[in-house]
């Protein structure tokens, strides 16, 4: 396989879904990479294999775990982690990322990306677990913030200190993931913004981008759900213009996994990115001329 | 409360539809919030019961979506995945349909969830070349009755009381099932060879035959499993043109 360059990780990418791969390859789109399920790829063989090796001829890869439970008091899963290190062997991704959530509970897999409180005790098992994922990976990896519905009676320290600790003890990036934010501002009432300006920005690798669906918890606040299923919000393009000008140009994905759009619809998205992306760093370029 | 305990009872109150959210759980006002836990609990159902949709999508045009969807709830609540690799989730599934015996409607359902499942299998097993008519035309006469058969990675067989894999036929597109021509009960293969899962209906004697050879039997000893052991070369080879065999190892032609 001729590998694209494993640096070569920047732009705007999507989610690579079996059913646009005929689209894809036919129409060559501009995109800087596409980004997988690591989970999806743990088959033997077979026609997702193919599939991918073709776009990974052809694209930068992000390789995505959702199952690793980083975010679980127990141990890690030796036997997944493994899978992942094969995973990430076999493409060579521009970047691995997971989660700052929990998914296995006594051997038994949940298939959602569950929340855990903010304590003393929690960050050293998540760092543990992180140390433990880089180390037999051989290459730092990024974490992303979680959407999370609710909050933990236990919670010591907000979710960006949380973040920064894990940071500054393992030395991994972070995927900020601009939906979770908007969605964990409705969701608890803070500001996104100021959420923004205390999130350790300058270890910030990827950004993901996606659509919510709207619901209203038991005292009637709204309750927004990281659905992944819709176009993103327009409240979250402001937000994520403003992470740019923070960041500077950050390889942007759009994550969109359920209910998903015609290739053309999905790609569109893509553009939209592309052009918040070229905007933010034309106006940064116009002060810098103005200096 | 240790973290072990907060996760435990997070856990525990997902697995029970009935349950209160765990107490430490909260909404915006700082108490438990059964509308915002819920959002978790429905997620992990939802998934779950996705995944058999997609693996089991005849069995669920069969029985019709809410049918299905009863099924599939009552499944992913008594057996949870064992692993984050959600394309082997549900493959016990048929063996669950299968324990509910006379009260399944239709009594088919769990051979065609067995055939989709077989399906999956395939399309995810390894990938390896398969062995064709030239290979088993290079054996010479005296090494075929000693000769054994690595069976193909993807190759699955199957053995249904009734026309399953008829019926699994008949669902493919959206034209409405014609009813199998003749009730009666069928053997199948399941091969992907290459890119392309195939399902065969075996000729009678087919799955005994293959079923033999398949645990390492010689070619002389799976043909006694035929009405007409002379029949053999017919089988044979039918799964070397399917694409069933990796390799064929010669008997010892002394």
């Amino acid at each position: 396989m001729t590998m694209a360059n494993r640096l070569a990780f920047s732009g705007v990418g999507v989610g690579f879904k079996a059913e646009h791969f005929d689209a894809i390859l036919e129409t060559r789109p501009d995109l800087g990479f596409f980004e997988i399920h690591a989970e999806n790829y743990m088959g033997a063989g077979g026609p997702p294999h193919r599939r991918l090796e073709a776009i990974r001829e052809r694209y930068p890869l992000s390789l995505h775990g959702v199952g690793l439970s980083i975010g679980s008091p127990g141990p890690l899963d030796h036997a997944h982690l493994a899978r992942l290190a094969r995973v990430a062997e076999r493409y060579q991704p521009a970047v691995v990322s997971e989660h700052l959530a929990w998914s296995t509970h006594e051997g038994a897999f949940l298939n959602d990306l569950l929340p855990l409180p903010y304590t003393d005790e929690t960050l050293g098992r998540v760092c543990e677990h992180i140390d433990l994922v880089q180390t037999t990976l051989k290459r730092s990896m990024l974490l992303e913030n979680p959407s999370t519905y609710v909050a933990f009676a236990e919670t010591t320290m907000s979710e960006t200190e949380f973040l920064r600790e894990i940071v500054r003890r393992t030395g991994c990036g972070l995927l900020l993931d601009v939906n979770n934010i908007f969605v964990g501002a409705t969701n608890h009432g803070f500001d996104p913004y100021r959420y923004l300006a205390d999130f350790p920005l300058a270890s910030v690798g990827e950004i993901h981008l996606a659509g919510c669906a709207d619901d209203r918890d038991d005292a009637g606040f709204p309750l927004l759900i990281d659905a992944h299923d819709s176009p993103v919000r327009d409240a979250v393009w402001p937000l994520y213009a403003e992470a740019i000008r923070r960041l500077g140009p950050t390889p942007t994905l759009i994550e969109w996994d359920n209910d998903v759009p015609a290739w053309p619809a999905l790609f569109e998205e893509a553009r939209r990115a592309q052009r918040a992306l070229a905007e933010t760093t034309d106006r940064k370029a116009e002060r810098i001329d103005a200096v | 409360m240790p973290f072990e305990a907060t996760i435990a009872a997070f856990a525990a109150a997902l697995g029970d539809p009935a349950a209160p959210p765990p107490a430490g759980a909260l909404g915006r006002l700082g108490v438990a919030d059964s509308r915002r836990f819920s959002v978790y609990r429905n997620n992990v159902a939802v998934g779950l019961i996705g995944a058999l949709e997609a693996r089991y999508p005849v069995a669920r045009r069969i029985v019709g979506p809410d049918v299905f969807r009863a099924l599939a709830r009552r499944f992913v609540y008594a057996r949870r995945p064992r692993s984050p690799v959600m394309i082997a989730y549900g493959d016990d599934f048929p063996e669950f349909l299968e324990e509910a015996g006379a009260a399944l409607d239709p009594p088919y359902l769990a051979d065609v969830a067995a055939l989709e499942n077989a399906w999956v299998e395939a399309y995810h097993a390894e990938d390896a070349k398969a062995a064709g008519v030239v290979e088993l035309a290079a054996l010479a006469p005296a090494e075929l009755p000693g000769a054994r058969v690595e069976f193909h990675p993807a190759a699955r067989l199957l053995r249904f009381a009734a026309p399953a894999a008829s019926i699994w036929a008949a669902h493919q597109g959206d034209a409405k099932p014609a009813p199998p021509e003749r009730w009666q009960g069928e053997e199948a293969l399941v091969v992907r060879p290459d890119a392309a899962v195939a399902v065969h209906i075996l000729p009678p004697g087919g799955y005994a035959f293959a079923a033999r050879l398949r645990e390492g039997a010689t070619l002389a000893d799976a043909a006694e499993a035929l009405s007409n052991p002379d029949e053999f070369g017919t089988h044979l080879v039918g799964l070397v043109e399917a694409g069933a065999v990796r390799s064929i190892i010669p008997g010892d032609a002394s």
